[in-house]
């Protein structure tokens, strides 16, 4: 039963073969056993969880069941949820526990009657690639438990990976739910800025957050992008669409599909036996009747220093709203209200917040906003621009999602830069708003693989297709970690 | 281009951020490994370029201005490190 997809819960539950309780029960003992040396979840509240079981039962029992109502679900601690501590992994918010709900959640809980899990584990404010920024340690990656899940959503991919959730939240800032998906063997979706409401998934930079689900696959993915997504008042830049099912396409035949290989993530910087898992996946696809075509993004090496103004900068303003009054952390000896500020603020970030916040604070101060802030904001421009001409020409972008597989607990901690070019593929489609994904697509000495997937704006019906047939010539995605059974 | 130790204390301090004199040593040489990633922009001619703020062209919604919250001062204060009769306390700033 843990391994099913969710597709296949739902019809148990459906069946009543299971209930809510006796599934959420499941995935509670497993978190439990697994959880103490995996670290997947900040917080877990057995009673909370298993009120809402009952509830999906009983709404199960009376005939007004959604597709996913009863299904448990981990939930990154970066989302709001009214009663739930939520930390953010940080310290500065290690007592927070919300008095309201995240869109994201509401809809989760209250329309679609899916049952949380737990808060998972992340880099601090969304802020790193590997999970080690956390105030409440590192992640072990369930596939080699002395490697880094990925991050910033690197809770949430060990919670699947280990099965003590059979699906979870994530958030892509720069590749936060991609790349821990691709080093954790999962399938993970950033849809086009826009789609799914930021309201109460606390900001890290606004004009890049995006939510989004993790599962085992991409139908699976597909059914949580349905209950996540609609336009929310309450996010300014919300996007007022029509719904849409993102299941409607997936077994669509991929004849005549164009898939564009971007020549810049095909070149050095990429190990090479991930960039013949990837070339693999290419053969599988042409096997499906996809053409391959020859694209390119010429900017793309300028995603990563155009982002890394960009982000900060965002980060540094607001993140300005933790300052010991409101709520949170306060320091608990301080002189007057700059001090105050100052020493909360000191004591209750982590290192990478702190770096990120004074390369914002610096990037936006007189004198270096035009050289730094605008400039970036320029590339950001031609970065889109070379997607827009790619485009052109294909119908959907693959490359590998990460340049490596999962690296060692601690390998890249102490060097931001070489930390900040393991999003070397992902930043660029944060930049432009694009919706993308990352699938597992084989294995390098024992650790997974991912591809990345990136469709043109609101193409992610599309991507979700492509990302299903493979997954139905291929069982990458089935694969288990060895000791998760 | 480096930052000086100077400047990443006046950054700090504007950032409302306490370093100590060793911290900010430290954080020097991180800042400015990050700065030489970032240079990479500046041998890019972007004359003519519009900046782009935001991947949707979007503009502010306006709403009406009317009453949509319900008052939950109280539950929006339990989570604050101190209030009294419904106002935030902090240190004395005028005397």
């Amino acid at each position: 039963m843990i391994h099913s997809s969710l597709k296949a819960l739902s019809a148990a539950l459906a069946s009543r073969q299971i209930s809510s309780v006796e599934l959420s029960t499941l995935f509670l003992d497993r978190i439990d056993r697994l959880n103490p040396e995996i670290n997947a979840f900040v917080t877990v509240d057995r009673e909370k969880t298993l009120a809402m079981a009952r509830a999906a039962d009983a709404r199960i029992a009376a005939g007004n069941a959604g597709p996913l109502t009863g299904i448990p679900i981990a939930q990154k601690d970066i989302f709001c949820a009214e009663g739930w501590l939520t930390t953010c992994g940080s310290r500065m918010l290690s007592n927070f526990v919300s008095p309201y709900d995240a869109t994201v959640i509401r809809k989760m809980h209250a329309e679609a009657g899916m049952v949380s899990l737990g808060k998972t584990n992340m880099d601090e404010f969304a802020m790193g690639s590997s999970n080690e920024t956390s105030y409440f340690g590192s992640v072990k990656n369930p596939w080699d438990r002395s490697r880094v899940p990925g991050g910033s959503s690197g809770g949430s991919a060990a919670a699947i990976a280990a099965r003590m959730a059979p699906a979870a939240t994530g958030t892509d800032t720069g590749g936060s739910i991609r790349q821990p998906a691709g080093l954790c063997n999962l399938t993970g979706l950033k849809p086009t800025y826009g789609v799914v409401s930021r309201y109460g998934m606390i900001a890290f930079a606004s004009s890049l957050d995006q939510g989004g689900p993790m599962a085992g696959s991409a139908e699976d993915c597909a059914l949580l992008l349905n209950t996540m997504v609609g336009f929310d008042e309450r996010d300014s830049t919300s996007l007022d669409r029509p719904a849409e099912d993102y299941a409607r396409d997936l077994d669509k035949p991929l004849a005549g599909l164009r898939i564009g290989l971007p020549k810049e993530f095909f070149g050095e910087g990429c190990d090479a036996k991930v960039m013949a898992a990837v070339q693999s996946a290419i053969d599988e696809y042409r096997k499906l009747g996809a053409t391959i075509v020859d694209v390119s993004l010429p900017n793309s090496h300028l995603s990563v220093p155009a982002y890394y103004v960009i982000a900060p900068a965002e980060a540094s303003s607001n993140l300005s709203r933790f300052d010991g009054v409101r709520y949170g952390y306060r320091a608990p000896e301080y002189g007057n209200l700059d001090d105050m500020y100052a020493k909360t603020r000191a004591q209750g970030f982590g290192g990478e917040v702190k770096r990120r916040i004074l390369i914002g604070t610096y990037v936006l101060s007189h004198g270096y906003y035009d050289a730094y802030y605008l400039q970036a904001q320029r590339i950001r421009r031609l970065i889109a621009n070379d997607f827009v001409e790619a485009f052109k020409t294909c119908d959907v972008i693959l490359g590998p999602t990460s340049p490596s597989t999962a690296f060692k607990l601690g390998e890249k901690s102490a060097d931001p830069v070489q930390m900040y070019l393991s999003d070397i593929y992902t930043i660029a489609v944060n930049l432009a708003g694009l919706p993308g994904m990352s699938l597992p697509c084989g294995f390098v000495d024992g650790l997974p693989v991912g591809m990345q997937l990136i469709g043109n704006y609101f193409d992610e019906a599309r991507l979700l297709n492509v990302a299903h047939r493979y997954q139905q010539v291929c069982d990458w995605h089935l694969r288990r970690p060895d000791g998760i059974d | 281009m480096s930052l000086t130790l100077e400047q990443v204390q006046r950054i700090a301090h504007l950032a409302r951020v306490e370093v100590s004199e060793s911290e900010a040593l430290a954080t020097q040489g991180q800042l400015n490994g990050i700065f030489e990633l970032i240079e990479q922009m500046q041998a890019v001619d972007t004359r003519g370029v519009e900046p782009m703020a935001h991947a949707q062209d979007l503009s502010q919604r306006l709403r009406d201005d009317a009453v949509t919250e319900a008052d939950r001062r109280a539950a929006y204060q339990s989570v604050a490190p101190e209030t009294e009769a419904g106002l935030y306390l902090v240190p004395k700033v005028i005397e």
